[in-house]
């Protein structure tokens, strides 16, 4: 540096620096102060800012768990489908474009039109649960203001074959009938979330939390064999249509587990198109409907009779003039007897001969055994809406209802307890807890009747199918089967209606070691038959042959062919 | 002391580029692992579907149709049915 070229000193103030220094403090004590503030008050509120620009909560489903019958078969599966949804505002799109849109969503071009002009509403759904492939393809076309979210759509492939037993699920995922409501506790899933920390394009880079554990729903394997109920149904459908019944229901239980292997109904609908259900076709009349059993209880009758000592089955009882009154009532037979045997009044479905029975035991005997087989308390499958039927206390029976409760009068059951009752006679004397859920384990019986009684009471049923019975057209090829039929009038305005009538059948095979009790009912036949032996008894013995057939039950008949009654070798019944 | 510091900042540097390159390779572990599971959701799902088609296919009704009509097949008359025993007991 060069003194001689350098000005003056020129001598500042020194308030000037000072002021300077203070003022250059103050800006860093502002700055101090402000993050200071921004630190220690709003901390929380802005790290929360901050995450938002990388960090996401994700949903994560949780899926409904499947139905499967006994051999693993789905009954009803979950699977993701998409819902289109529209910000009215905020569609841009051309003529072409919304033509194609609509075809996509198989929607009128005028109705998507319209939805789309709701300006004053910010969502609208153009479609819920459209498959993943149209899905794809809307996604496709790219137009702005129209979104996708996913939902989850259950299908049912048994159709109507299964439907009473599965039931349905809403659009919100939640069982409504059936099963489906039955069990929504085990078969729902519940959706969990967590958050994550995403890139600039969108992937998931790290997990910061889990907020809540997805739980998908647990699978659930039922008692029904797939086979055997398509076999039921078919039966079951083929004569409702032929007698122009009016609805019509079917049991298959396996004898030794308790198990319901096939429950039908008819009218049915389909689960996965349930536009236009109607009530009749919603109802499961195998365990919410109950009905008069008609003759089907006369061996119960007989079974607590012989098993208090009061007769054997060679007992004779006079039914001689085929009426029988009592206080102003007349019991009367289709076909006058005379003297018959225990084993014949069974065999030719003898009203006189039951109340015979039935008046020479006390009215709490039979109210008890009544309740001990299962009748007046809800069989408990854990079903919604099971019936309890109606069996009323003893002490308010008079004498000629006793007589005619003898043969199913004054007593109303349904399918399934009726079906579950003559576990009794099947299991040497027991009465066997259902479950439609499957099970492996032989269930343990509460018993009833000695194995004696039941035994006695088998070879009568397999009497009653015999020619000269009332079910000649129960009998099947390869094995012994027995069982009782039931044609009761319907009740109608507290009286009985005269041409109205529940025909049912209830039986049992191989007799020599029961495998299967099948019941079935059909409600107002009016193609000209109506006994239970005619209407109910073939659809009995077409499915009790192929359910034998798929169990490999051993044969214990002669495999001779059936020959079919002619008109005069049924005993007809009119209970 | 000089020639320590410097050598420490070293090992500062060295160890702060290993973070980030450890942390950048976890996050690309990571989203490796998120596609996978996506996989493992999309099969689930397509699993789903499949059993639901074999389900609706394998029908036994309409199994039995085909075999009838199509295939001319036809139940056993149960006189050429012959059961055998089973050595372990009741099949089913």
């Amino acid at each position: 540096m060069i003194a001689a070229s350098v000005p003056a000193m020129v001598r500042l103030p020194v308030w000037r620096a000072r002021l300077a220094v203070a003022l250059l403090l103050a800006a860093f004590a502002v700055l101090a102060g402000r993050s200071v503030y921004l630190q220690s008050m709003h901390t929380v509120f802005l790290q929360g800012k901050g995450e938002a620009r990388y960090a996401r909560v994700l949903e994560i489903p949780g899926t409904r768990g499947r139905v499967l019958d006994r051999n693993g078969d789905a009954l009803a599966i979950s699977t993701p489908v998409k819902s289109v949804w529209a910000i009215p505002d905020d569609v841009k799109a051309s003529p072409q474009q919304l033509a194609s849109l609509a075809a996509l969503l198989s929607l009128d071009a005028r109705e998507l039109a319209r939805k789309l002009s709701e300006a004053e509403r910010e969502f609208v759904y153009l479609k819920r649960q459209i498959p993943p492939e149209a899905a794809a393809r809307v996604a496709e076309l790219a137009i702005p203001g129209i979104h996708q979210q996913t939902e989850y759509r259950r299908y049912y492939p048994g159709g109507e074959t299964m439907a009473h037993v599965i039931g349905f699920t809403g659009v919100d995922d939640v069982g409504q009938e059936g099963i489906e409501l039955a069990q929504q506790a085990v078969l729902a899933g519940t959706a969990g979330s967590r958050r994550v920390i995403k890139d600039r394009l969108g992937r998931v880079v790290e997990d910061v939390e889990s907020i809540r554990a997805a739980q998908n729903g647990r699978d659930l394997s039922l008692s029904i064999d797939s086979k055997i109920q398509n076999l039921a149904f078919g039966a079951l459908k083929a004569a409702v249509d032929a007698h122009r019944a009016r609805a019509g229901a079917i049991v298959v239980l396996d004898v030794r587990t308790g198990e319901v292997l096939a429950l039908a109904n008819m009218p049915t609908y389909n689960p996965n198109n349930r536009a236009r259900l109607t009530g009749a076709q919603l109802r499961n009349r195998a365990m919410t409907d109950t009905f008069e059993p008609g003759s089907t209880l006369k061996p119960f009758t007989v079974g607590l009779a012989m098993e208090t000592g009061r007769i054997t089955p060679q007992t004779v009882i006079q039914t001689s003039p085929g009426t029988l009154t009592i206080a102003n009532y007349t019991i009367h037979d289709a076909h006058p007897g005379g003297a018959m045997s225990v084993a014949q009044v069974i065999q030719k479905s003898s009203n006189v001969g039951a109340a015979k029975i039935a008046l020479g035991m006390s009215r709490e005997e039979m109210h008890d055994m009544f309740k001990r087989v299962g009748f007046g308390s809800a069989p408990r499958l854990g079903f919604p809406g099971e019936a309890v039927g109606k069996v009323r206390e003893a002490k308010t029976w008079r004498p000629v209802e006793q007589a005619t409760m003898a043969y199913g009068h004054g007593i109303s059951v349904s399918l399934i307890q009726l079906a579950r009752a003559y576990t009794v006679f099947a299991r040497d004397g027991e009465l066997a807890p259902l479950s439609l859920l499957k099970t492996d384990a032989p269930a343990e019986g509460r018993r009833v009747f000695s194995a004696e009684v039941a035994h006695a009471v088998r070879d009568m049923l397999e009497a009653a199918v015999q020619p000269g019975g009332t079910a000649p057209r129960a009998r099947i090829v390869g094995w012994r089967v027995g069982g009782k039929t039931g044609t009761a009038h319907k009740q109608e305005n507290g009286g009985y209606a005269a041409h109205k009538y529940v025909s049912s059948f209830v039986g049992f095979a191989p007799v020599s070691d029961p495998r299967l009790v099948i019941a079935v009912m059909v409600d107002e036949p009016s193609a000209g038959q109506y006994y239970g032996g005619q209407v109910a008894a073939p659809v009995f013995s077409q499915v009790m042959q192929g359910a034998l057939r798929i169990l490999g039950a051993p044969y214990d008949a002669p495999l001779s062919p059936i020959e079919m009654p002619g008109e005069g070798d049924e005993a007809k019944e009119n209970t | 002391m000089a020639k320590l510091n410097l050598l420490l900042l070293l090992v500062l540097i060295v160890c702060a580029l290993g973070l980030v390159t450890s942390q950048h390779e976890s996050r690309k572990l990571f989203s490796q692992l998120e596609r996978e599971q996506e996989r493992a959701r999309d099969l689930d799902v397509e699993f789903g579907q499949l059993q639901l088609e074999a389900s609706t296919w394998g029908l036994h009704s309409r199994v039995e149709k085909i075999a009838a009509a199509r295939l001319g097949m036809r139940v056993p008359d149960p006189r050429r049915v012959r059961m055998m025993e089973s050595r372990t007991g009741a099949g089913h």
